[in-house]
């Protein structure tokens, strides 16, 4: 078994005991196919138990271990120690998200957003059970599948200069949401979302910087979802002008 | 109580080289509304008859003028190179259960580009 | 203490905890539902099904064939009622699910898709490509995020239940941004914890799988049922035990041994079918207690392929082609090349049996009631029993929503009854106790044992013993090595003493659980001398109807062992018969 040496160096912080988060730093051995998840389990289980972060399926569909790896978003589950063998790797919590504790950071902001889009089916009329299932042609179903694969791992909101700035940007994953539930054929409910999808903080307040999909471990591309929000959004806009809005 | 970590509203795009070339990308934007002015200005010089239209083109001469047009021009073409590999992400065009590649897309657009301009090079007697 | 009152709580927010809340919140809004889970609801471990959920809809396909197959597939130990209950609601919840969102793949029709899947006659899983529990699991956290009487308590540690008169009044939850201690009131618990299969060391199951739910219950004094039947599923990989899909086997893929060969044939599964050509129920289609056993089989005679990580097979699904790949098994090739350093479309790869999910769970009943009125239970955390001795893939994600529902109506119709019955003096005591135990732990000091080595000693010590196959002297040392794990468990100290969102103190309350439920998998299987379904002794190889055509109930006895009790099974139309999965079965 080949093994790898590197440094992490973590930020700590503890509300009860610290002003201010503070690094800290831990020497690791590592097997060679660890990812950076394992290395920081091992840190945990047997040099400093008090270590806290959020992590569960090791396998990047959870959305639990984002972390900042060297100043990038990513997943820790996901991160091949090989990548920083025989250096220092600096971890650090989410960006952009005020930190509850070590790694942990506060998602409330993200949980409210993602509410206020709607992002369920919404029917004019609810089909029956009985009358099957909606029929949807692979064609239809590719045309959303894309914006399915969010795992909500907060990875773009860290990554995302205009968040960073404006608070209120409803921001990526969120919107592009929205964007999912407005592509896919069986739901009835753009104009319901369009109130909140086109105010300032909704799609316009991106800039298209595409940091998002570029640090996206699931390939959304959010980025790309935002400006096809901001195009069918001003259509949906002039729809509601001659009275066509929908709603 | 949780921690907020500062982010400076006046150099977060110095932390990151693609914020940094994202920003100057941006900036682009200024050549264009550059060029709109001076395409204005000689709309207006048109109408305004065959002497106003010569002020015009002598205010288009001299070093820094030209230095102006030529960086207009030159940047000018840098967004639109930007914007074109952006656009198929804006635009995806589905045909039945594939989408058309995006180089397919900006392709399209760089051709309607350059005729257009050929078009209008041909109007002005450049040939 | 902070105090919640709430008409129904429901502990757990993954598949099986949205559906319940949901269909509360549809059917009487005027109630008030708590949803309360240790992470927030897109992190439960439904994320991580891939294959598929199985419900009736091709015109090809009966209800009675689903009946049988899974009656058969789980060896005569599935509740009949529950099984023909269940196989009569799949099809209309999964069209719920496509009512609500759940980007189910297409026939080019645009019907729904179903694929094969191991142990079924005909095909009927229903998948999202290899990301079916995922999008489950996301249209129903985004569904329930319609109804306003659903009222969410994310990152909340779930302690203890408080019960008086034999009726379960609610429980106590840690704040985990806070330490703060909440004392719920409700008039029905319901839990959805999922299962325990962190207590082995290899498993597909993520870390919050560790059965806080049925611990509760446990040491609340119901009796957990069948616990000793743990399904290892046949395909993950090595040193990270992460899933690849029965649906790789669904799509054609093939499993060979050392020299290539296709070595299920010899298990009674046979004979090959050609490659790319499934036959359904046969071959690499068979239970999945069978192929694992296979493994094991092959192991001892050396024809295993050695790694680094120790012994596997191959998984062979380089004859499907790319496309195919890309479109049905994205997921699966993604994770074959980050986490095994392979590409499927390239080479096989090398898998071995992982644990993957307990049959057992808490004893209750068709309607989802546990013994204790007040208290029920759904999904991998219950033991209803639809899935007997061994689950066929593609039922689980399935009997989430089935009896997510019908535990809804049930826990609706308690809670509308006679309102003098909730009676909430007494339980402040039992709260307070409930919160002494944890500032026991937390200011325990003089520890002499640590989290990670108590782990390690009861998951070695389950592989080695209550492993695939099993003898009474494995399990008796097992059952030993437990007793004396939750000696050590109380030496224990925490060195993080904080209360923001303190893990050191969360794994150490989850190890406890584990521990707890350990003991009732070990001693379950030794007092079950005979093989059944996933449960196999070397040294009772046979299936023994007479005697063991029972469930296995174990009780908690504080400190020492359970004590184990037997509880009949359910037959209605389908007499206990021979599980034959070779190409001859009709």
């Amino acid at each position: 078994m080949s093994e790898i040496q590197i440094t992490l160096e973590i930020l700590r912080y503890d509300p009860e005991k610290d002003q201010e988060p503070h690094f800290q730093t831990y020497p690791v051995t590592c097997q060679d196919d660890w990812m950076v998840l394992d290395a920081m389990n091992h840190v945990k289980d047997h040099v400093d138990t008090t270590l806290s972060y959020r992590w569960s399926c090791h396998m990047a569909v959870c959305g639990s271990c984002g972390v900042m790896i060297d100043g990038a978003p990513k997943l820790a589950c996901k991160a091949p120690v090989r990548d920083y063998a025989d250096r220092t790797a600096r971890i650090e919590p989410l960006a952009n998200f005020p930190i509850e504790r070590d790694l942990v950071v506060v998602m409330d902001d993200f949980m409210d957003k993602l509410k206020r889009v709607k992002p369920y089916i919404i029917r004019k009329e609810e089909k029956s059970i009985e009358d099957g299932e909606h029929r949807q042609s692979p064609a239809e179903l590719k045309k959303f599948k894309q914006f399915t694969m969010c795992i909500n791992c907060l990875c773009c909101y860290a990554a995302c200069p205009q968040y960073a700035l404006i608070p209120e940007f409803i921001g990526p994953a969120a919107l592009t949401m929205a964007h999912r539930y407005n592509q896919d054929s069986r739901d009835q409910g753009q104009a319901d979302r369009q109130d909140e999808v086109a105010k300032p903080e909704g799609a316009w307040d991106c800039s298209f910087a595409g940091e998002c999909s570029e640090v996206c471990p699931k390939h959304v591309d959010p980025a790309g979802a935002l400006q096809q929000l901001k195009i069918a959004t001003t259509v949906q806009w002039y729809k509601g002008l001659i009275g066509m809005g929908g709603k | 109580m949780a921690y907020v970590r500062p982010v400076s509203k006046t150099t977060w795009y110095l932390a990151k080289r693609s914020y940094t070339v994202h920003m100057l990308q941006e900036l682009t934007s200024l050549f264009v509304a550059i060029f709109a002015l001076i395409l204005l200005w000689g709309i207006g010089a048109l109408a305004g008859g065959p002497e106003a239209y010569q002020r015009f083109l002598d205010g288009l001469t001299g070093p820094a003028m030209v230095t102006l047009l030529w960086v207009t021009t030159l940047v000018m073409c840098y967004h639109a190179i930007a914007w074109f590999s952006v656009t198929p992400k804006a635009m995806p065009i589905q045909h039945g259960e594939e989408f058309v590649p995006g180089s397919v897309i900006a392709g399209a657009h760089y051709a309607v580009w350059i005729v257009l301009s050929l078009i209008i090079l041909f109007l002005a007697g450049v040939f | 203490m902070q105090q919640i009152k709430t008409d129904i709580a429901i502990v757990g927010a993954g598949g099986a905890g949205l559906r319940t809340a949901i269909a509360i919140a549809e059917s009487h809004p005027d109630l008030k539902v708590a949803l309360i889970s240790k992470v927030y609801p897109m992190r439960s471990h439904t994320c991580a099904a891939e294959g598929g959920a199985a419900g009736v809809i091709k015109p090809d396909d009966s209800l009675d064939l689903h009946f049988n197959d899974t009656v058969g597939g789980g060896d005569w130990l599935s509740d009949q009622d529950v099984v023909e209950y269940f196989v009569n609601e799949a099809p209309k919840e999964l069209l719920q699910l496509d009512h609500w969102g759940c980007p189910w793949s297409r026939e080019s029709d645009g019907s729904v898709a179903v694929r094969p899947f191991g142990g079924m006659k005909i095909k009927r899983t229903w998948f999202a490509a290899d990301k079916s529990g995922f999008h489950i699991l996301h249209t129903l956290f985004q569904t329930s995020l319609k109804y306003p009487s659903i009222e969410r308590f994310d990152e909340f540690f779930t302690i203890d239940l408080t019960v008086t008169d034999g009726h379960c009044r609610g429980f106590v939850a840690m704040e985990m941004k806070s330490g703060q201690m909440y004392r719920f009131d409700a008039k029905a618990v319901i839990l959805a914890t999922g299962g325990a299969g962190r207590m082995f060391p290899f498993s597909t199951n993520g870390a919050i799988k560790t059965g806080d739910g049925t611990a509760m219950a446990y040491r609340a004094g119901v009796p957990t049922k069948d616990m000793e039947f743990v399904q290892y599923h046949p395909t993950g990989l090595l040193s990270t035990g992460i899933l690849l899909t029965e649906g790789c086997r669904g799509e054609g893929g093939v499993l060979r041994n050392k020299d290539g060969y296709r070595y299920l044939q010899d298990y009674g599964m046979g004979p090959e079918t050609p490659l790319g050509e499934t036959v359904l129920k046969t071959m690499e289609l068979g239970p999945r207690d069978r192929l694992s056993q296979a493994f094991w089989h092959e192991q001892q005679k050396g024809n295993t392929i050695p790694t680094r990580w120790g012994d596997s097979v191959h998984l062979d699904m380089t004859h499907l082609g790319e496309k195919h790949i890309d479109e049905r098994l994205p997921l699966v090739r993604d994770l074959s090349i980050t986490y095994a350093g392979v590409d499927p479309v390239k080479s096989p790869v090398p898998i071995r049996p992982v644990v993957h999910y307990m049959m057992g769970g808490i004893h209750t009943n068709i309607d989802a009631e546990t013994t204790m009125p007040g208290l029920y239970a759904v999904g991998e955390t219950a033991c209803a029993s639809l899935n007997g001795a061994n689950r066929l893939g593609s039922n689980s994600l399935t009997e989430l929503l089935v009896f997510g529902k019908r535990a809804a109506a049930n826990a609706i119709a308690y809670v509308r009854g006679d309102q003098s019955a909730f009676d909430y003096s007494g339980v402040q005591k039992q709260a307070d106790k409930i919160e002494s135990k944890v500032r026991e732990l937390l200011q325990r000091s003089g520890g002499t044992e640590s989290i990670a080595g108590i782990r390690k000693e009861m998951a070695d010590s389950l592989e080695n013993g209550a492993g695939i196959y099993r003898t009474e002297e494995t399990l008796q040392q097992t059952c030993d090595k437990l007793s004396e794990l939750r000696r050590r468990y109380l030496g224990i100290e925490l060195n993080d003493k904080s209360n923001v969102f303190n893990t050191d103190l969360y794994q150490a309350l989850e190890l406890g659980n584990l521990l707890e439920l350990a003991q009732t998998v070990a001693e379950g299987a030794l007092a079950r001398r005979e093989s059944r379904g996933s449960h196999q002794r070397l040294d009772h190889v046979a299936r023994d109807d007479d005697k063991f055509l029972k469930h296995t109930l174990a009780y908690y006895q504080g400190d020492e062992a359970p004590r184990i009790d037997y509880h009949d099974v359910v037959i209605t139309r389908s007499p206990p018969g021979v599980r034959d999965y070779s190409g001859e079965a009709k």
